[in-house]
Protein backbone atom coordinates (compact mmCIF):
# COMPACT_ATOMS: atom_id res chain seq x y z
CA UNK A 1 0.00 0.00 0.00
CA UNK A 2 2.83 2.40 0.81
CA UNK A 3 4.52 1.23 -2.38
CA UNK A 4 6.33 4.17 -3.96
CA UNK A 5 8.37 3.90 -7.13
CA UNK A 6 11.34 5.99 -8.29
CA UNK A 7 11.09 7.58 -11.73
CA UNK A 8 12.79 10.27 -13.82
CA UNK A 9 11.01 13.59 -14.31
CA UNK A 10 10.67 14.42 -18.01
CA UNK A 11 8.34 17.42 -17.85
CA UNK A 12 6.71 19.71 -15.29
CA UNK A 13 3.83 22.06 -16.17
CA UNK A 14 0.77 23.88 -14.83
CA UNK A 15 -2.51 22.17 -15.67
CA UNK A 16 -5.51 24.36 -14.84
CA UNK A 17 -3.73 25.78 -11.80
CA UNK A 18 -2.41 22.40 -10.64
CA UNK A 19 1.31 21.56 -10.70
CA UNK A 20 1.54 18.43 -12.89
CA UNK A 21 4.26 16.65 -14.82
CA UNK A 22 5.42 13.52 -16.55
CA UNK A 23 7.61 10.84 -15.00
CA UNK A 24 9.31 7.99 -16.82
CA UNK A 25 9.49 4.62 -15.06
CA UNK A 26 12.05 2.64 -17.04
CA UNK A 27 10.64 4.09 -20.26
CA UNK A 28 6.95 4.02 -19.33
CA UNK A 29 5.64 7.59 -18.98
CA UNK A 30 2.89 8.62 -16.57
CA UNK A 31 1.17 11.90 -15.73
CA UNK A 32 1.91 12.75 -12.11
CA UNK A 33 0.82 15.49 -9.68
CA UNK A 34 3.74 17.66 -8.47
CA UNK A 35 1.87 19.80 -5.90
CA UNK A 36 3.90 18.20 -3.07
CA UNK A 37 7.26 18.51 -4.89
CA UNK A 38 6.68 21.76 -6.80
CA UNK A 39 10.36 22.56 -7.40
CA UNK A 40 11.28 19.25 -9.11
CA UNK A 41 13.02 19.72 -12.47
CA UNK A 42 13.28 17.51 -15.58
CA UNK A 43 16.16 15.03 -15.27
CA UNK A 44 15.76 14.65 -11.50
CA UNK A 45 14.42 11.47 -9.92
CA UNK A 46 11.33 11.52 -7.70
CA UNK A 47 9.53 8.93 -5.62
CA UNK A 48 5.94 8.49 -6.84
CA UNK A 49 2.99 7.16 -4.82
CA UNK A 50 -0.64 6.87 -6.07
CA UNK A 51 -0.02 9.38 -8.85
CA UNK A 52 1.72 11.97 -6.66
CA UNK A 53 5.41 12.87 -6.47
CA UNK A 54 6.27 12.40 -2.79
CA UNK A 55 9.96 13.18 -2.52
CA UNK A 56 13.00 14.11 -4.62
CA UNK A 57 15.62 11.39 -4.60
CA UNK A 58 18.93 12.71 -3.32
CA UNK A 59 21.75 11.21 -5.41
CA UNK A 60 24.45 11.82 -2.79
CA UNK A 61 22.39 10.21 -0.02
CA UNK A 62 21.62 7.31 -2.37
CA UNK A 63 25.30 6.40 -2.47
CA UNK A 64 25.66 6.23 1.33
CA UNK A 65 24.42 2.65 1.56
CA UNK A 66 27.45 1.69 -0.49
CA UNK A 67 29.76 3.62 1.84
CA UNK A 68 28.73 1.31 4.68
CA UNK A 69 29.59 -1.69 2.49
CA UNK A 70 33.02 -0.27 1.69
CA UNK A 71 33.56 0.42 5.37
CA UNK A 72 32.86 -3.27 6.14
CA UNK A 73 35.38 -4.41 3.57
CA UNK A 74 37.78 -1.70 2.41
CA UNK A 75 39.02 -3.57 -0.68
CA UNK A 76 35.53 -4.45 -1.79
CA UNK A 77 34.56 -3.59 -5.33
CA UNK A 78 31.03 -2.51 -4.55
CA UNK A 79 30.19 0.51 -6.60
CA UNK A 80 26.86 1.96 -7.45
CA UNK A 81 25.99 0.53 -10.83
CA UNK A 82 23.63 3.35 -11.69
CA UNK A 83 22.25 3.25 -15.19
CA UNK B 1 15.94 0.64 -13.16
CA UNK B 2 17.98 3.27 -11.39
CA UNK B 3 17.51 3.40 -7.59
CA UNK B 4 16.11 -0.14 -7.65
CA UNK B 5 18.54 -2.58 -9.28
CA UNK B 6 21.63 -1.54 -7.35
CA UNK B 7 19.76 -2.20 -4.07
CA UNK B 8 19.05 -5.83 -5.02
CA UNK B 9 22.67 -7.03 -5.19
CA UNK B 10 22.75 -10.46 -3.51
CA UNK B 11 26.51 -10.32 -2.81
CA UNK B 12 26.17 -7.00 -1.04
CA UNK B 13 23.26 -8.31 1.04
CA UNK B 14 25.39 -11.30 2.06
CA UNK B 15 28.22 -9.02 3.27
CA UNK B 16 25.80 -7.11 5.48
CA UNK B 17 24.26 -10.34 6.82
CA UNK B 18 27.76 -11.52 7.81
CA UNK B 19 28.28 -8.25 9.66
CA UNK B 20 24.98 -8.78 11.51
CA UNK B 21 26.11 -12.33 12.44
CA UNK B 22 29.42 -10.96 13.77
CA UNK B 23 27.95 -8.05 15.70
CA UNK B 24 24.79 -9.51 17.29
CA UNK B 25 25.96 -11.00 20.60
CA UNK B 26 22.54 -11.49 22.25
CA UNK B 27 18.88 -12.01 21.24
CA UNK B 28 17.14 -9.05 19.59
CA UNK B 29 13.50 -8.70 18.51
CA UNK B 30 13.03 -6.06 15.82
CA UNK B 31 9.69 -5.07 14.29
CA UNK B 32 9.40 -3.79 10.75
CA UNK B 33 6.44 -1.44 10.90
CA UNK B 34 5.38 -1.20 7.30
CA UNK B 35 3.53 -3.89 5.33
CA UNK B 36 5.60 -3.07 2.25
CA UNK B 37 8.71 -3.97 4.24
CA UNK B 38 7.07 -7.21 5.45
CA UNK B 39 6.29 -8.06 1.85
CA UNK B 40 9.93 -7.49 0.75
CA UNK B 41 11.38 -9.33 3.76
CA UNK B 42 9.28 -12.43 3.14
CA UNK B 43 9.60 -12.27 -0.65
CA UNK B 44 13.40 -12.15 -0.49
CA UNK B 45 13.60 -14.45 2.55
CA UNK B 46 15.59 -11.83 4.49
CA UNK B 47 14.27 -13.05 7.87
CA UNK B 48 15.62 -16.52 7.06
CA UNK B 49 19.09 -15.17 6.22
CA UNK B 50 19.51 -13.64 9.67
CA UNK B 51 21.25 -15.40 12.58
CA UNK B 52 18.83 -17.12 15.02
CA UNK B 53 19.33 -14.43 17.68
CA UNK B 54 18.05 -11.63 15.41
CA UNK B 55 14.30 -12.06 15.03
CA UNK B 56 12.06 -9.94 12.84
CA UNK B 57 8.41 -9.60 13.82
CA UNK B 58 5.88 -8.08 11.50
CA UNK B 59 4.03 -4.89 12.36
CA UNK B 60 0.57 -3.42 11.77
CA UNK B 61 1.61 -1.30 8.78
CA UNK B 62 -0.86 -2.65 6.25
CA UNK B 63 -3.67 -0.08 5.98
CA UNK B 64 -5.87 -2.45 3.98
CA UNK B 65 -5.62 -4.97 6.84
CA UNK B 66 -6.27 -2.56 9.70
CA UNK B 67 -9.19 -0.62 8.21
CA UNK B 68 -11.96 -1.24 10.73
CA UNK B 69 -14.94 -3.43 9.99
CA UNK B 70 -17.28 -0.48 10.64
CA UNK B 71 -15.53 1.50 7.91
CA UNK B 72 -15.65 -1.43 5.47
CA UNK B 73 -19.37 -1.84 6.20
CA UNK B 74 -19.89 1.90 5.66
CA UNK B 75 -18.05 1.67 2.35
CA UNK B 76 -20.29 -1.21 1.31
CA UNK B 77 -23.44 0.71 2.31
CA UNK B 78 -22.37 3.81 0.36
CA UNK B 79 -21.34 1.75 -2.69
CA UNK B 80 -24.79 0.16 -2.69
CA UNK B 81 -26.64 3.53 -2.77
CA UNK B 82 -28.36 4.14 -6.11
CA UNK B 83 -26.49 6.55 -8.40
CA UNK B 84 -23.17 6.27 -6.54
CA UNK B 85 -19.87 5.56 -8.31
CA UNK B 86 -17.62 4.11 -5.61
CA UNK B 87 -13.89 4.44 -6.34
CA UNK B 88 -11.31 2.40 -4.44
CA UNK B 89 -7.74 1.16 -4.64
CA UNK B 90 -7.86 -2.40 -6.00
CA UNK B 91 -6.72 -4.16 -2.83
CA UNK B 92 -9.77 -2.96 -0.86
CA UNK B 93 -12.23 -4.83 -3.09
CA UNK B 94 -11.49 -8.24 -1.65
CA UNK B 95 -11.60 -7.20 2.01
CA UNK B 96 -14.53 -8.92 3.74
CA UNK B 97 -17.00 -6.80 5.70
CA UNK B 98 -19.72 -8.16 7.98
CA UNK B 99 -21.29 -9.67 4.89
CA UNK B 100 -19.32 -10.12 1.68
CA UNK B 101 -16.89 -7.75 -0.08
CA UNK B 102 -17.01 -4.99 -2.70
CA UNK B 103 -16.93 -7.57 -5.51
CA UNK B 104 -20.22 -8.93 -4.12
CA UNK B 105 -21.65 -5.39 -4.16
CA UNK B 106 -20.55 -5.05 -7.76
CA UNK B 107 -22.22 -8.37 -8.67
CA UNK B 108 -25.39 -7.04 -7.06
CA UNK B 109 -25.32 -4.03 -9.39
CA UNK B 110 -23.24 -1.43 -7.54
CA UNK B 111 -20.90 0.74 -9.67
CA UNK B 112 -17.55 0.00 -7.99
CA UNK B 113 -14.45 1.19 -9.87
CA UNK B 114 -10.77 0.54 -9.20
CA UNK B 115 -8.58 3.63 -9.34
CA UNK B 116 -4.79 3.98 -9.24
CA UNK B 117 -4.93 7.49 -7.80
CA UNK B 118 -7.50 9.74 -6.09
CA UNK B 119 -7.01 12.03 -9.09
CA UNK B 120 -8.67 9.31 -11.22
CA UNK B 121 -11.72 9.56 -8.95
CA UNK B 122 -11.76 13.36 -9.42
CA UNK B 123 -11.72 12.85 -13.18
CA UNK B 124 -14.64 10.40 -12.94
CA UNK B 125 -16.55 13.04 -10.94
CA UNK B 126 -15.92 15.65 -13.66
CA UNK B 127 -17.09 13.23 -16.37
CA UNK B 128 -20.24 12.16 -14.46
CA UNK B 129 -21.80 15.37 -13.10
CA UNK B 130 -25.17 13.73 -12.34
CA UNK B 131 -23.66 10.93 -10.23
CA UNK B 132 -22.26 10.98 -6.69
CA UNK B 133 -18.60 9.91 -6.83
CA UNK B 134 -17.08 8.64 -3.57
CA UNK B 135 -13.36 7.90 -3.12
CA UNK B 136 -12.41 5.39 -0.41
CA UNK B 137 -9.47 7.18 1.20
CA UNK B 138 -7.40 4.66 3.12
CA UNK B 139 -3.68 4.48 3.86
CA UNK B 140 -0.99 5.81 6.16
CA UNK B 141 0.67 9.23 6.14
CA UNK B 142 2.21 8.27 2.77
CA UNK B 143 -1.18 8.26 1.05
CA UNK B 144 -3.06 10.83 3.13
CA UNK B 145 -1.57 13.93 1.36
CA UNK B 146 -2.89 12.64 -2.00
CA UNK B 147 -6.38 12.33 -0.49
CA UNK B 148 -6.10 15.75 1.16
CA UNK B 149 -5.05 17.38 -2.10
CA UNK B 150 -7.88 15.71 -4.02
CA UNK B 151 -10.43 16.94 -1.48
CA UNK B 152 -8.98 20.45 -1.68
CA UNK B 153 -8.94 20.36 -5.49
CA UNK B 154 -12.57 19.14 -5.60
CA UNK B 155 -13.56 22.17 -3.58
CA UNK B 156 -11.42 24.54 -5.61
CA UNK B 157 -13.02 23.22 -8.82
CA UNK B 158 -16.51 23.41 -7.21
CA UNK B 159 -17.10 19.71 -7.88
CA UNK B 160 -20.34 19.23 -5.92
CA UNK B 161 -20.54 15.48 -6.61
CA UNK B 162 -17.16 14.36 -5.17
CA UNK B 163 -16.58 13.19 -1.62
CA UNK B 164 -14.17 10.91 0.22
CA UNK B 165 -14.78 8.24 2.85
CA UNK B 166 -11.69 8.92 4.94
CA UNK B 167 -10.08 6.23 7.07
CA UNK B 168 -6.44 7.33 7.09
CA UNK B 169 -4.23 6.04 9.89
CA UNK B 170 -1.05 7.30 11.56
CA UNK B 171 1.94 5.11 12.42
CA UNK B 172 3.49 6.62 15.61
CA UNK B 173 0.43 6.08 17.89
CA UNK B 174 0.31 2.42 16.77
CA UNK B 175 3.99 1.99 17.73
CA UNK B 176 3.29 3.53 21.13
CA UNK B 177 0.34 1.17 21.60
CA UNK B 178 2.49 -1.89 20.74
CA UNK B 179 5.29 -0.85 23.10
CA UNK B 180 2.84 -0.14 25.94
CA UNK B 181 1.18 -3.59 25.84
CA UNK B 182 2.12 -5.95 28.71
CA UNK B 183 2.99 -8.81 26.33
CA UNK B 184 5.19 -6.64 24.08
CA UNK B 185 8.34 -8.34 22.74
CA UNK B 186 9.55 -5.57 20.43
CA UNK B 187 12.89 -3.96 21.38
CA UNK B 188 13.53 -1.90 18.23
CA UNK B 189 11.86 -0.79 15.01
CA UNK B 190 12.69 -0.52 11.36
CA UNK B 191 10.80 2.74 10.77
CA UNK B 192 8.47 3.14 7.78
CA UNK B 193 10.48 4.84 5.00
CA UNK B 194 7.68 6.15 2.82
CA UNK B 195 5.59 7.37 5.76
CA UNK B 196 8.66 9.30 6.97
CA UNK B 197 9.21 10.76 3.47
CA UNK B 198 6.03 12.73 4.28
CA UNK B 199 6.29 13.22 8.07
CA UNK B 200 10.03 13.26 8.73
CA UNK B 201 11.53 11.90 11.95
CA UNK B 202 10.20 14.38 14.54
CA UNK B 203 7.39 12.22 15.92
CA UNK B 204 9.68 9.20 16.39
CA UNK B 205 12.22 10.69 18.79
CA UNK B 206 9.87 10.91 21.80
CA UNK B 207 8.91 7.23 21.26
CA UNK B 208 12.55 6.08 21.14
CA UNK B 209 13.30 8.11 24.26
CA UNK B 210 10.23 7.13 26.28
CA UNK B 211 10.49 3.37 25.66
CA UNK B 212 14.27 3.11 25.19
CA UNK B 213 13.94 1.55 21.73
CA UNK B 214 16.14 2.37 18.72
CA UNK B 215 14.24 3.27 15.53
CA UNK B 216 16.01 3.12 12.16
CA UNK B 217 13.89 4.58 9.36
CA UNK B 218 14.46 2.12 6.53
CA UNK B 219 13.76 1.69 2.80
CA UNK B 220 12.16 -1.22 0.99
CA UNK B 221 14.78 -2.90 -1.19
CA UNK B 222 16.76 -5.89 0.16
CA UNK B 223 19.94 -3.87 0.65
CA UNK B 224 18.02 -1.12 2.47
CA UNK B 225 16.37 -3.64 4.78
CA UNK B 226 19.57 -5.51 5.66
CA UNK B 227 21.44 -2.25 6.24
CA UNK B 228 18.55 -1.04 8.42
CA UNK B 229 18.75 -4.26 10.44
CA UNK B 230 22.55 -3.96 10.84
CA UNK B 231 22.23 -0.37 12.04
CA UNK B 232 19.44 -1.38 14.45
CA UNK B 233 21.54 -4.27 15.83
CA UNK B 234 24.46 -1.86 16.39
CA UNK B 235 22.21 0.52 18.36
CA UNK B 236 20.74 -2.38 20.37
CA UNK B 237 24.19 -3.76 21.17
CA UNK B 238 25.25 -0.28 22.31
CA UNK B 239 21.97 0.20 24.28
CA UNK B 240 21.58 3.47 22.39
CA UNK B 241 17.87 4.21 21.77
CA UNK B 242 18.22 6.81 19.07
CA UNK B 243 16.43 7.50 15.79
CA UNK B 244 18.51 7.02 12.64
CA UNK B 245 17.68 7.43 8.97
CA UNK B 246 18.85 4.64 6.65
CA UNK B 247 16.63 5.92 3.81
CA UNK B 248 18.20 9.35 3.38
CA UNK B 249 17.81 9.32 -0.39
CA UNK B 250 14.06 9.90 0.06
CA UNK B 251 13.54 10.90 3.70
CA UNK B 252 14.40 14.40 4.94
CA UNK B 253 14.65 15.26 8.63
CA UNK B 254 11.32 17.13 8.63
CA UNK B 255 9.70 15.21 5.79
CA UNK B 256 7.91 16.92 2.91
CA UNK B 257 6.70 20.31 4.12
CA UNK B 258 4.34 20.81 1.16
CA UNK B 259 2.65 17.45 1.79
CA UNK B 260 2.41 18.20 5.51
CA UNK B 261 0.79 21.56 4.75
CA UNK B 262 -1.92 19.87 2.65
CA UNK B 263 -2.53 17.28 5.38
CA UNK B 264 -2.97 20.02 7.93
CA UNK B 265 -5.22 22.10 5.67
CA UNK B 266 -7.78 19.31 5.09
CA UNK B 267 -7.43 16.83 7.96
CA UNK B 268 -7.28 16.83 11.74
CA UNK B 269 -6.02 14.10 14.07
CA UNK B 270 -8.67 11.81 15.56
CA UNK B 271 -8.93 8.53 17.49
CA UNK B 272 -9.34 5.54 15.21
CA UNK B 273 -10.22 1.87 15.55
CA UNK B 274 -7.81 -0.64 13.95
CA UNK B 275 -9.07 -3.98 12.77
CA UNK B 276 -7.56 -6.73 14.91
CA UNK B 277 -6.12 -4.25 17.44
CA UNK B 278 -8.94 -1.95 18.62
CA UNK B 279 -9.14 1.78 19.26
CA UNK B 280 -5.88 3.78 19.38
CA UNK B 281 -5.92 7.40 20.53
CA UNK B 282 -4.89 10.02 17.93
CA UNK B 283 -4.14 7.30 15.38
CA UNK B 284 -6.17 8.62 12.45
CA UNK B 285 -7.04 11.61 10.30
CA UNK B 286 -10.55 12.89 9.70
CA UNK B 287 -11.85 15.64 7.43
CA UNK B 288 -11.94 19.11 9.00
CA UNK B 289 -15.35 20.79 9.30
CA UNK B 290 -14.30 23.35 6.69
CA UNK B 291 -14.33 20.52 4.11
CA UNK B 292 -17.41 18.61 5.35
CA UNK B 293 -19.14 18.92 1.96
CA UNK B 294 -16.37 16.65 0.64
CA UNK B 295 -16.72 14.22 3.57
CA UNK B 296 -18.74 11.11 2.59
CA UNK B 297 -19.58 10.44 6.25
CA UNK B 298 -21.37 13.79 6.27
CA UNK B 299 -23.07 13.34 2.87
CA UNK B 300 -24.34 9.79 3.46
CA UNK B 301 -26.29 8.57 6.46
CA UNK B 302 -24.09 5.65 7.48
CA UNK B 303 -23.21 6.38 11.09
CA UNK B 304 -25.38 3.72 12.77
CA UNK B 305 -23.84 0.54 11.34
CA UNK B 306 -23.25 -2.25 13.90
CA UNK B 307 -20.56 -4.58 12.55
CA UNK B 308 -20.22 -8.28 13.24
CA UNK B 309 -16.62 -9.47 13.58
CA UNK B 310 -15.67 -12.68 11.74
CA UNK B 311 -14.57 -15.81 13.68
CA UNK B 312 -11.53 -15.80 15.97
CA UNK B 313 -8.10 -15.64 14.44
CA UNK B 314 -4.68 -14.53 15.69
CA UNK B 315 -4.46 -11.39 13.52
CA UNK B 316 -4.58 -9.03 16.51
CA UNK B 317 -1.57 -10.71 18.10
CA UNK B 318 0.21 -10.97 14.74
CA UNK B 319 -0.28 -7.23 14.09
CA UNK B 320 1.37 -6.50 17.45
CA UNK B 321 4.30 -8.84 16.80
CA UNK B 322 3.32 -11.23 19.60
CA UNK B 323 2.65 -14.17 17.23
CA UNK B 324 3.73 -15.26 13.74
CA UNK B 325 1.30 -16.45 11.02
CA UNK B 326 2.63 -19.99 11.35
CA UNK B 327 1.46 -20.09 14.99
CA UNK B 328 -2.17 -19.94 13.83
CA UNK B 329 -3.93 -23.28 13.26
CA UNK B 330 -6.23 -21.62 10.69
CA UNK B 331 -3.29 -20.31 8.60
CA UNK B 332 -3.24 -21.95 5.18
CA UNK B 333 -6.03 -24.35 6.13
CA UNK B 334 -9.35 -22.56 6.65
CA UNK B 335 -7.78 -19.13 6.16
CA UNK B 336 -6.24 -18.41 2.73
CA UNK B 337 -6.02 -15.33 0.48
CA UNK B 338 -9.12 -16.60 -1.37
CA UNK B 339 -11.12 -16.99 1.86
CA UNK B 340 -9.46 -14.65 4.38
CA UNK B 341 -10.78 -14.85 7.95
CA UNK B 342 -8.84 -11.95 9.43
CA UNK B 343 -7.03 -8.69 8.90
CA UNK B 344 -3.55 -10.04 8.14
CA UNK B 345 -4.72 -12.33 5.31
CA UNK B 346 -6.87 -9.79 3.41
CA UNK B 347 -4.09 -7.87 1.65
CA UNK B 348 -0.88 -9.06 0.02
CA UNK B 349 0.99 -6.84 2.51
CA UNK B 350 -0.54 -8.52 5.53
CA UNK B 351 1.92 -10.85 7.28
CA UNK B 352 -0.28 -13.93 6.76
CA UNK B 353 -0.83 -13.26 3.05
CA UNK B 354 2.89 -12.53 2.55
CA UNK B 355 3.78 -15.85 4.24
CA UNK B 356 1.17 -17.66 2.13
CA UNK B 357 2.39 -16.11 -1.14
CA UNK B 358 5.91 -17.37 -0.38
CA UNK B 359 4.66 -20.93 0.17
CA UNK B 360 5.25 -20.87 3.92
CA UNK B 361 1.90 -22.58 4.59
CA UNK B 362 3.44 -25.66 2.95
CA UNK B 363 6.27 -25.72 5.49
CA UNK B 364 4.99 -27.05 8.77
CA UNK B 365 6.10 -26.26 12.30
CA UNK B 366 9.57 -27.27 13.37
CA UNK B 367 11.24 -26.98 10.01
CA UNK B 368 12.15 -23.32 9.87
CA UNK B 369 14.46 -21.20 11.91
CA UNK B 370 11.87 -18.80 13.32
CA UNK B 371 9.66 -21.70 14.34
CA UNK B 372 12.51 -23.54 16.04
CA UNK B 373 12.48 -20.73 18.57
CA UNK B 374 10.31 -21.23 21.62
CA UNK B 375 6.70 -20.22 21.11
CA UNK B 376 6.52 -16.67 22.46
Amino acid sequence: MCLAVPGRVTEVFDDDGIRMGKVSFGGVARKICFECVPDARPGEYVLVHVGFALSRIDEQEAARVFELLRELEPESEFVEEAS
Amino acid sequence: MKFIDEYRDGGAVEKLVHAIEREATRPHVIMEVCGGQTHSIVRYGIDELLPPNVELVHGPGCPVCVTSLETIDRAHAIASEPGVIFCSFGDMLRVPGSSGDLFDRRSAGADVRVVYSPLDALKIAVENPTREVVFFAIGFETTAPASALSIALARRQKLGNFSALVSHVRVPPAMTSILGAPDNRVRAFLGPGHVCAVTGLDEYRPIAERFGVPIVVTGFEPLDLVEGILRTVRLLEASDPRVENQYGRSVREHGNTDARRWLDEVFEVTDRKWRGIGAIADSGYRVRDAYREQDAEHRFDVAAIEPREPPDCLSGQILRGVKKPSHCPLFGTRCTPETPLGATMVSSEGACAAYYASGRHLVRLGTRRDERRADP
